[in-house]
């Protein structure tokens, strides 16, 4: 499950071999990919920190015992879940100024993708919080202790730590989902790759290199989230 | 917002329902190819031959870490190249046949290994042959945990059709995009589309939910 940093490395070495190497096919196109990595990425990050905060709101208050606060955040996770992200992405960018709500390309992109992203963390969450032992709740009524500090420093630690290797993996699955932002004419990594197919038509070395960006960076997630994981657990102590 | 009904039932419905007949063929033909090419994959997997279940790990784990979009372009450039031509439809369904074998795969490979070693054992000591083994004692108790991952697969494999609207393939987000670019209207194609995944995911969440329930009392039934 989790690799070396060697995984990462080898393939990261291989890629900068690739761009120094005199390949004039490759010193043609690459700097195009690499403005669409750019954009990939410009629109990833800010949306995975979105995507954690929504997960926790929508996981947290799918499980709230207030009932209004319950059914927005199971009617918003159903949506989101059972819509695609292309016909999200599509009806924040075209639909909604009908509504009188402009979104840019660029906000439009973020919004998607952590909204779809956020619904199926927020699923994660709720798994991670119900798989708490029944004992870690008895122990905070005995000790009296406040909802908020309740959750805030006994539940939510502990649970976040069980959802670590899930997130990454939805994680991953955001990353892949920011391929689709040129539905909303963002240049991305994939957008740059197909236009630049269509001038150079180096249909396999385009490619290649796509994919492998791809696979670094979703490498860099997985070994980021088994860090993660290591640290909290050994912060956490032997359970 | 004007939202137009005579619009909506005129014009959209009529154009939108034969793409969701593609959408819905498109769906299950990549994901018979999933299944066919996911078996072999695991296969692979499992084999003793190990530079080869390495290659299938390594492919599994490559084919994770990829957008589909990326799979559809390549495939939608690559083949005419190599002198392939096939409609859009086939290059769609070849793409996502060959982007859910990995998931696929890894699902089935989970299901083996839900069957107990003792299983294998009990089959060989009473002398059965492999087929029977297969047939009659491993195979029945490894379907059964994978119907709800397959059936998950299902859906979200149905949820991944509308990117195929980016090499024009006519399945219902294509639909919605021509009528809007014909008539200068997004809002209602757009909702429209978007109300019928989230019917047809819902639905086939249900579906799917029963046919398990239907799985868990059939066995305790047999047993």
């Amino acid at each position: 499950m989790s690799r070396s940093p060697i995984a990462i490395l080898v393939p990261l070495a291989f890629l900068a071999g690739l761009y120094f190497a005199v390949f004039s096919s490759v010193a043609q196109f690459l700097p195009a990919l690499l403005n669409g990595l750019t954009v990939t990425v410009s629109v990833a990050v800010p949306s995975i920190l979105l995507a954690y905060a929504i997960s926790l709101l929508a996981g947290l208050g799918r499980l709230s015992s207030i009932a209004p606060l319950r059914w927005v955040s199971v009617v918003y996770i159903e949506v989101f879940r059972g819509v695609s992200l292309l016909v999200v992405l599509f009806w924040l960018y075209f639909v909604l100024p009908e509504f009188g709500l402009t979104l840019s390309a660029y906000t439009a992109a973020l919004l998607g993708v952590s909204l779809n992203a956020g619904a199926y963390g927020a699923e994660i969450v709720r798994g991670a919080v119900r798989a708490e032992p029944k004992g870690q709740y008895e122990a905070c009524v005995t000790l009296n202790m406040p909802p908020l500090r309740k959750y805030a420093r006994i539940i939510l630690p502990q649970a976040l730590v069980i959802a670590i290797p899930a997130m990454t993996n939805m994680t991953i699955e955001l990353l892949k989902g920011t391929a689709l932002v040129s539905a909303v004419t963002l240049v991305d990594l994939t957008a740059a790759g197909v236009r630049q197919n269509q001038l150079t038509y180096r249909t396999v070395e385009i490619f290649s290199v796509l994919a492998l960006i791809y696979f670094c960076l979703a490498q860099i997630v997985r070994f980021s989230g088994a860090r993660l994981e290591h640290v909290f657990n050994r912060h956490l102590g032997e359970r | 917002m004007d939202w137009r009904w005579d619009f909506t039932f005129e014009t959209v419905l009529p154009r939108i329902l034969p793409g969701l007949w593609v959408t819905v063929e498109v769906t299950f033909l990549s994901f018979a190819l999933s299944l066919v090419l996911g078996l072999f994959l695991m296969i692979a997997r499992r084999s003793t031959i190990r530079p080869l279940s390495v290659a299938a790990g390594e492919f599994i784990e490559f084919m994770r870490g990829m957008p589909l979009v990326v799979v559809i372009f390549f495939l939608f450039f690559l083949l005419p190249e190599i002198g392939i031509f096939l409609a859009p439809f086939w290059t769609g369904v070849l793409a996502m046949g060959i982007y859910n074998a990995a998931p696929v795969a890894e699902i089935l490979r989970g299901g083996l290994q839900a069957v107990p070693k003792g299983q294998w054992e009990a089959a060989h000591v009473l002398n059965y042959s492999t087929y029977r083994t297969w047939r009659q004692v491993i195979l029945p108790q490894a379907v059964k945990p994978v119907v709800p991952g397959l059936g998950n697969l299902l859906i979200l494999a149905f949820k991944e059709t509308p990117l195929l609207s980016f090499v024009a393939v006519p399945e219902m987000l294509d639909a919605a995009r021509r009528i809007a670019s014909e008539t200068y209207r997004f809002t209602e194609p757009l909702t429209v589309v978007g109300i019928l995944f989230l019917i047809l995911s819902l639905f086939s969440a249900v579906l799917i939910r029963l046919v398990e329930r239907h799985l868990l009392t059939e066995t305790r039934h047999g047993k």
